[in-house]
């Protein structure tokens, strides 16, 4: 509000250089601002409201310098506004004051019905505004603060009002103040609840509320029905929100449990350090960040663009050095694999948190990834809505190199018979260096999208890791599209369980049945079929 | 012909364990009570404690190496049924307390008084009494892994996809114990206590008992799955291990016997957690972090799989470091443990333990180029 009053102070004090007001109002002017210069805080109120009342337009900043506190007045009573660098003005004309500040100079005193009477009096003032942005910002305040008081210069204002969007907003204020006079008839009021009924939102239910307790039979039972049908439309918009948050977070599975799907899944490695991958990523995103900051900040806007290639080679290459200096020898022996892995997670986890802090690092969004917008009653915010378009381009890219590319021909023949693809001139071994490498990778473009959303910690990863592994095993393994179906699946049904249960128990819920579930089919929801199966 | 060896060993090893660990224990006991604190011999009250602490996670390591060594069931979730011991003794603890709580209420323990609860929860009736306590000390696990394996092995969820399915239970408890509306103490957990069957905590005397109580309970276990490794039973168990289909076609009930053993080794992790928390004087839900399970793991690979002496040097010997890492180096410790993982894995499948035989076979060839005449081993046993 403060912010807003200043801005509108400053918009106004520009105005006022241009233009010198009419003679006949600026008596009026005079008078009140005389007002000012007194201890008493009625004096001060019955002064802003006359101030108000003239219409004049220096006198928003007058009001917002009231407010402030940085209003001033001297013995005869002349008053001064008092910059924020310490110059003066004049208050009539918004003037520099030349030469010494004049002696005996007092600020008027405020209260908080002074700042209720200023805040009253700048919606008033800014009704008649001929910005329209400020129109619209005033109606909105009448509309959260309604005053039965101010009636008639709302209507005044609506008369006048031409933009459909302000129109709408007075009218509901309007309703709004209905509601809240006591005398107003039963006629207008069931009018007015019927308009706020079509604004339909957690504002428009307050005041409908306070109608259904308070008013007469007929009135009640308007607001009564509007509050129901109002409470249906929420609870759609909100089964839509949780849905669209499921699909956030599903999209943020899918990311992470990708790379896994095709460590696992496709190579049948358990690598616990693939949530490390992840990490590195992330911590990838922050090294291009701060190279940015330093050295070209007009990148900034680009710095996910640099930085995903970027982390695709790291963790891909930290991958590959895994893959051939320990996994290499322990392929075929899965548990042996998890307890070394999951050590080289603790290692990789450690080196980190030597080089960069045990804490949380700033991670920047760009600015086209922050900020949100409205779709009917969702707020959707820009970073988890690009983070689901990512997640879903990211999943195309890999179906097509698994596909369409000779590597990705390779290592389908590898995984489904090693020895024949081995005696067709294949280099197996090398195959599987480029699939855990293509893997990890992966993992670490996960981690940049991960970045914009999460802390980035060392144990960014680990958080992720129990999370991805239900995921592909959900969705059965080596089977890319069963990766994509378990990870919405398993995001939605989270987000969908959350308002009933609670964040917590929701989870422990789904997990608990993900249990029963690999119970019931233990290879997953779309298990893999024929001889490779069994070996 | 070097299984024939080592099974020798072993059984030399047999009495051996129990007693240099009773023996050990009792000597160190006694160093700590009976000399005066300024004797050059004394042993200081805080190496009870750790002792204490080390026999208990021997307890759980032989518990995993039991079902991970003997049967092929890699857990990643045991520190589970090691956490879920604990909490039954710490509701014990808790009720013991009385009214020397800070809010003083005879019934309910300090956190429920802060979170404003009128009665106590029906779960914690009973606990009161130690008999009721110690039953769910084995009870509260075993049940959980009975239902656990139950649904698990009938399904033939087996290999990697059972160990997934074991940590995500122990991260799914992790979760639930964290709330606060659990009853459980919520992130604080359980500590604060006072006194066990009437002994004060604190005193050094309760303390040795303690740590006597924990060696008898080991030594006693030790014993128990010597038996029973090495009774018909156990013969069953190893071929389930080493060749699942091939036991089942020859008319074993495999998924009984993985359940008995299932079951029974979280009974035994419980009563090891349930013995750690009076010596550590806390539990919380981090004891359910799946980061604990696998460490637990590590100290039966670091031992050597598939014997019963391993786990509990493993055990001992990482926690050892661990206890002079964090003291020293806090910063390498992760480095330490994780360079361990690897190393062992790679170069160690068969631990500690393993080394001996190796040793042995190695010095035979030794003792072979410079012309002694000795009958010939194949260097690696295969399993």
């Amino acid at each position: 509000m403060k912010r807003l009053v200043r801005a509108i102070a400053l918009l106004v004090c520009m105005v006022i250089q241009g233009h010198l007001s009419q003679p006949a109002v600026a008596d009026a002017v005079d008078d009140s601002l005389a007002g000012f210069a007194s201890t008493s805080y009625a004096d001060i109120e019955k002064a802003v409201a006359a101030l108000a009342a003239t219409g004049d337009p220096a006198a928003t900043a007058i009001l917002a310098a009231l407010a402030d506190g940085r209003l001033a007045y001297t013995a005869d009573k002349a008053v001064f506004i008092k910059n924020e660098d310490g110059t003066l003005l004049t208050a009539r004309t918004g003037e520099p004051l030349a030469g010494e500040a004049p002696f005996g100079l007092k600020p008027v005193k405020v209260n908080n019905k002074v700042r209720r009477a200023v805040d009253a009096a700048m919606g008033q003032l800014t009704l008649s505004s001929t910005d329209p942005a400020q129109r619209l910002a005033s109606a909105e305040a009448a509309f959260h603060a309604p005053d039965p008081a101010q009636l008639a210069p709302i209507e005044a204002a609506l008369a006048k009002e031409t933009d459909p969007r302000i129109k709408t907003e007075l009218e509901q204020a309007r309703a709004a103040m209905i509601l809240a006079k006591a005398d107003a008839s039963d006629n207008d009021k069931v009018a007015a609840i019927a308009i706020l009924a079509a604004r339909g939102d957690q504002d428009a239910k307050s005041f409908l509320n306070a109608a259904a307790n308070q008013g007469s039979g007929r009135v009640a039972e308007a607001a009564n029905a509007a509050l129901a049908k109002i409470d249906r439309t929420l609870a759609m918009w909100s089964a839509a929100q949780s849905f669209y948050y499921g699909l956030s977070l599903g999209s943020v599975l899918l990311l992470a449990a990708i790379g896994l799907a095709i460590t696992f899944g496709v190579m049948g490695v358990i690598n616990m350090a693939h949530g490390e991958m992840v990490m590195l990523g992330a911590y990838t995103t922050f090294v291009v960040q701060e190279a940015i900051r330093n050295h070209a900040p007009f990148l900034f806007d680009y710095s996910l663009l640099i930085a995903t290639p970027l982390a695709f080679l790291v963790a891909g290459g930290v991958g590959m050095a895994i893959e051939r200096t320990v996994i290499r020898y322990l392929y075929g022996r899965p548990l042996e694999t998890l307890l070394a892995t999951f050590g080289l997670s603790l290692f990789l986890q450690q080196a980190v948190r030597s080089i960069f802090g045990p804490t949380n690092l700033e991670v920047g969004n760009p600015s086209w990834m922050s900020g949100a917008f409205d779709l009917g009653g969702l707020t959707l915010t820009y970073n988890r809505m690009w983070i689901i378009v990512f997640a879903f381009v990211v999943f195309t890219v890999l179906m097509l190199v698994l596909r369409r590319t000779s590597l990705g021909l390779q290592m389908r023949a590898v995984t489904q018979n090693r020895r024949m693809a081995a005696a067709m001139g294949i280099r197996t071994a090398w195959v599987d260096t480029l699939t855990f490498g293509l893997g990890s990778g992966v993992a670490g473009i996960a981690g940049v999208a991960l970045s914009q959303i999460d802390n980035v910690s060392p144990n960014l990863g680990q958080s992720y890791i129990i999370d991805s592994f239900m995921v592909v095993v959900f969705g059965g393994v080596g089977n890319l599209w069963g990766t994509l179906v378990g990870a919405l699946a398993l995001g939605v049904a989270n987000k969908v369980l959350e308002p009933v249960a609670g964040a917590v128990l929701g989870k422990i819920v789904v997990l608990v049945l993900l249990v029963l579930f690999i119970q019931r089919k233990p290879r997953g929801l779309f298990p893999q079929k024929g001889r490779a199966v069994e070996s | 012909m070097i299984a024939e060896k080592l099974g020798l060993f072993r059984s030399r090893l047999g009495w051996i364990v129990p007693l240099i660990i009773m023996g050990g224990t009792l000597l160190v006991a006694a160093l700590n009570l009976l000399l005066p604190p300024d004797a050059a011999l004394h042993v200081p009250g805080y190496v009870i404690a750790l002792l204490g602490k080390y026999l208990c996670y021997a307890l759980l390591a032989l518990s995993l190496d039991l079902v991970w060594g003997y049967v092929g069931i890699l857990s990643l979730g045991h520190g589970a049924f090691f956490a879920l011991g604990g909490y039954a003794m710490g509701m014990y603890l808790m009720r013991q307390i009385g009214t020397r709580g800070v809010y003083g209420n005879p019934v309910l323990p300090d956190f429920m008084v802060f979170l404003n609860w009128q009665e106590l929860p029906w779960y914690w009736y009973g606990f009161d009494h130690f008999a009721v306590a110690l039953l769910m000390m084995a009870l509260a696990p075993g049940l959980l892994a009975f239902v656990f394996g139950f649904l698990a092995f009938r399904s033939r969820v087996t290999g990697v996809y059972l160990s997934i399915i074991t940590q995500a239970l122990t991260y799914a408890l992790l979760l639930a114990f964290f709330r606060n509306d659990m009853g459980f103490g919520g992130n604080n957990g359980l500590t604060d206590f006072k006194e066990i069957l009437g002994a004060d905590l604190q005193l050094a005397g309760t303390k040795a008992c303690l740590l006597l109580a924990s060696a008898a309970l080991l030594s006693g276990f030790y014993l128990f799955c010597r038996r029973m490794t090495r009774s018909r039973f156990g013969k069953v168990l190893v071929a389930v291990r080493d060749a699942e289909s091939r036991a089942r076609f020859l008319g074993y009930r495999v998924e009984s016997y993985k359940l008995v053993v299932f079951t029974f080794s979280a009974v035994m992790a419980g009563l090891a957690g349930a013995l750690y928390v009076p010596q550590v004087g806390i539990i919380n839900p981090g004891e359910f972090d799946p980061a604990n399970s696998i460490e637990a793991v590590v100290w039966v690979a670091v031992g050597g799989r598939g014997t019963l002496v391993g786990p509990i040097i493993g055990a001992i010997l990482v926690n050892f470091g661990k206890t002079i890492f964090t003291g020293v180096l806090p910063e390498l410790w992760l480095f330490a443990l994780g360079g361990l993982f690897v190393f062992v894995t790679l170069f160690m499948p068969k631990g500690v333990v393993g080394l001996w035989p190796s040793l042995m076979a190695r010095l035979a060839q030794m003792r072979e180029r410079l012309g002694y005449q000795q009958p010939q081993h194949q260097p690696e046993a295969e399993e």
